[in-house]
């Protein structure tokens, strides 16, 4: 099935980037190019590979400690993958932090496997064949949350700080061209070029964005995770690199993931 | 959070921050001081590329418009624009009018001072992204309104020429925290490039006007 499934990518690939990269001449082109390709993979999403290698990462031995993730604790107890992701970011008790799903992996990842951490964060975002461990096990554990209903609790003093904190950063404009976030994402129906803006401030435009994240990437043939998502708008905000994992990251991600609280959960998603 | 001081609690800021559409219920509950959004800031992000962490210090512009409902100070948005507006700096020449195929060219690149840019190429101004603007460009953004024929309805005079550079050259002199960037207070554009712009929207000839 898996073979069958990277032909078709492969094949949909080629035939449709430059369809969609040429269909510069409107909007509607680029997104009937869309709803095209993901006609052509009617069996499956590209992703369906990164969780599928997410997978077998979470269970393999691996590591210094020859241990496998399957006593890793997302939140809702050892192990318990199913819907861990619509209850992130949160508050745990073993490292007093609020951690979105990438940092409390790479915490298990260090802490039960023993893998070295600076390598994985150099290498979470994956290119080609430099594929990112981190991307597929992102992959596998969201997609078990697939259509259960964002639940993510403002409860615990870290969380409300945390929530408070990355409203703040939304606003929050500086650089050398005075964006913040909200700039680009605090108005309905805007678009850069064809490209539209979800209004983030809305709650449905919220929750389309946010449930459908992680996504397969068109234009980049990779999947991506939201910490990329977000690192890759600060480029765009001209600010320096966002540091995987750190606190403004997750503290952004508490904002976006509560606001969308009540949507289902769907990704691993397609894009652009 | 490991680092977290304990909040300073600012009830002025917290009422500022309403927001339109989101979980009322949580705002107001805590709110997190200046200094420690600042303090996060740096210390979440990486130098780099040109992008180093002095892009994170907010000029005196930035803080006051990163506060929701600033827009309710009306004193302090009357002294932005007149601080703004005397920031301006005009050509040396006196000659506001380029090139508008020169400021097309300008208005159409988007690269420039992103950390992926290389250090010291040339930026444009990416008026496109936010702007309908010739009627052949089809793939405009609409962040800012429509400059479809701009110079023809607003015509070309001396007045309306340092109206436009002066915009560009710092969009909050005439609208305190526009979303629009200072091209030219900010050091992103050059005065010849500033120049070609102003034609770009004035010039009768320049598409925007056909
Ligand atoms: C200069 C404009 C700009 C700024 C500033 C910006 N973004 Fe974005 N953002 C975009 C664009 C353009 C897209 C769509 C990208 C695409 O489709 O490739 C996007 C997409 C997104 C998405 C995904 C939406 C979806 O439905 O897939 C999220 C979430 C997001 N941005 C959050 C943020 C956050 C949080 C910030 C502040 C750190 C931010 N953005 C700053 C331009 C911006
Ligand atoms: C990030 C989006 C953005 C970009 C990029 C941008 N603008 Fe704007 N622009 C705006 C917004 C928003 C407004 C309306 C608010 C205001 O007047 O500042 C505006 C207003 C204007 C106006 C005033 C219109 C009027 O009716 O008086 C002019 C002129 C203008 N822009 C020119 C430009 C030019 C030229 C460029 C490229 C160098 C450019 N803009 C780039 C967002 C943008």
């Amino acid at each position: 099935m898996f073979r069958k499934l990277v032909k078709g990518c492969l094949l949909a690939t080629a035939c449709l980037l430059p369809a969609i990269a040429t269909a510069q001449s409107a909007q509607s082109d680029t997104v009937k190019g869309i709803e095209r390709y993901r006609e052509l993979l009617a069996d499956g999403n590209p992703a369906d590979l990164w969780e599928a290698r997410g997978e077998g990462l979470w269970k393999e031995t691996r590591g210094s400690k020859k241990a496998s993730l399957e006593t890793c604790d997302l939140g809702k107890g050892p192990g318990v993958v199913k819907g861990a992701y619509t209850e992130l970011p949160r508050y745990f008790k073993d490292t007093g932090r609020v951690m979105d799903l990438e940092t409390r992996l790479l915490h298990c990842m260090v802490g039960i496997q023993g893998l070295d951490e600076a390598a994985i964060k150099r290498n979470a975002f994956g290119a080609g064949t430099n594929r990112s461990d981190m991307e597929a096990l992102v992959a596998y554990v969201t997609s078990e949350s697939k259509g259960i209903k964002m639940k993510v609790s403002i409860v615990h003093p870290r969380e409300k700080e945390s929530y408070a904190m990355g409203e703040k950063i939304f606003f929050y404009r500086g650089g050398s061209h005075d964006f913040a976030c909200a700039t680009c994402h605090g108005e309905s129906d805007k678009r850069i070029r064809l490209q539209d803006l979800p209004n983030l401030l809305d709650k449905k435009d919220a929750q389309r964005a946010y449930t459908t994240w992680p996504a397969y990437r068109v234009s980049q043939g990779e999947l991506r995770t939201f910490q990329w998502r977000l690192f890759d708008c600060f480029r765009q905000q001209r600010f320096p690199a966002l540091e995987y994992g750190s606190d403004a990251s997750i503290a952004l991600t508490t904002f976006l993931a509560k606001n969308a609280n009540g949507a289902a959960f769907n990704a691993p998603a397609l894009k652009r | 959070m490991q680092n977290f001081k304990p909040m300073l609690v600012v009830a002025g800021l917290a009422l500022g921050m309403a927001s339109a559409g989101v979980a009322a219920a949580d705002r107001a509950q805590v709110a997190v001081g200046e200094a420690e959004v600042m303090g996060e800031m740096f210390r979440s992000f990486n130098p780099q590329g040109q992008a180093g962490l002095s892009r994170l210090r907010q000029d005196d512009v930035q803080k006051f418009c990163s506060t929701p409902g600033w827009q309710k100070q009306k004193a302090h948005v009357k002294q932005l624009e007149k601080e703004q507006l005397a920031t301006i700096k005009y050509p040396a020449d006196g000659k506001l009018l380029g090139s508008w195929q020169a400021g097309e060219r300008v208005a159409q690149t988007g690269v420039g001072m992103q950390f992926s840019d290389a250090p010291g190429s040339t930026a444009g101004g990416n008026c496109y992204a936010c702007h309908q603007m010739s009627a052949e460009e089809v793939s405009f953004g609409t962040i800012g309104p429509s400059l479809r024929n701009f110079g023809k309805t607003r015509g070309n005079t001396e007045a309306m020429q340092r109206y436009a550079y002066g915009k560009i050259y710092n969009s909050q002199a005439y609208s305190a925290c526009s979303n629009m960037p200072r091209f030219g207070h900010s050091g992103i554009l050059t005065e010849q490039q500033m120049k070609d712009l102003t034609a770009l929207l004035l010039d009768p000839n320049s598409p925007v006007n056909k």
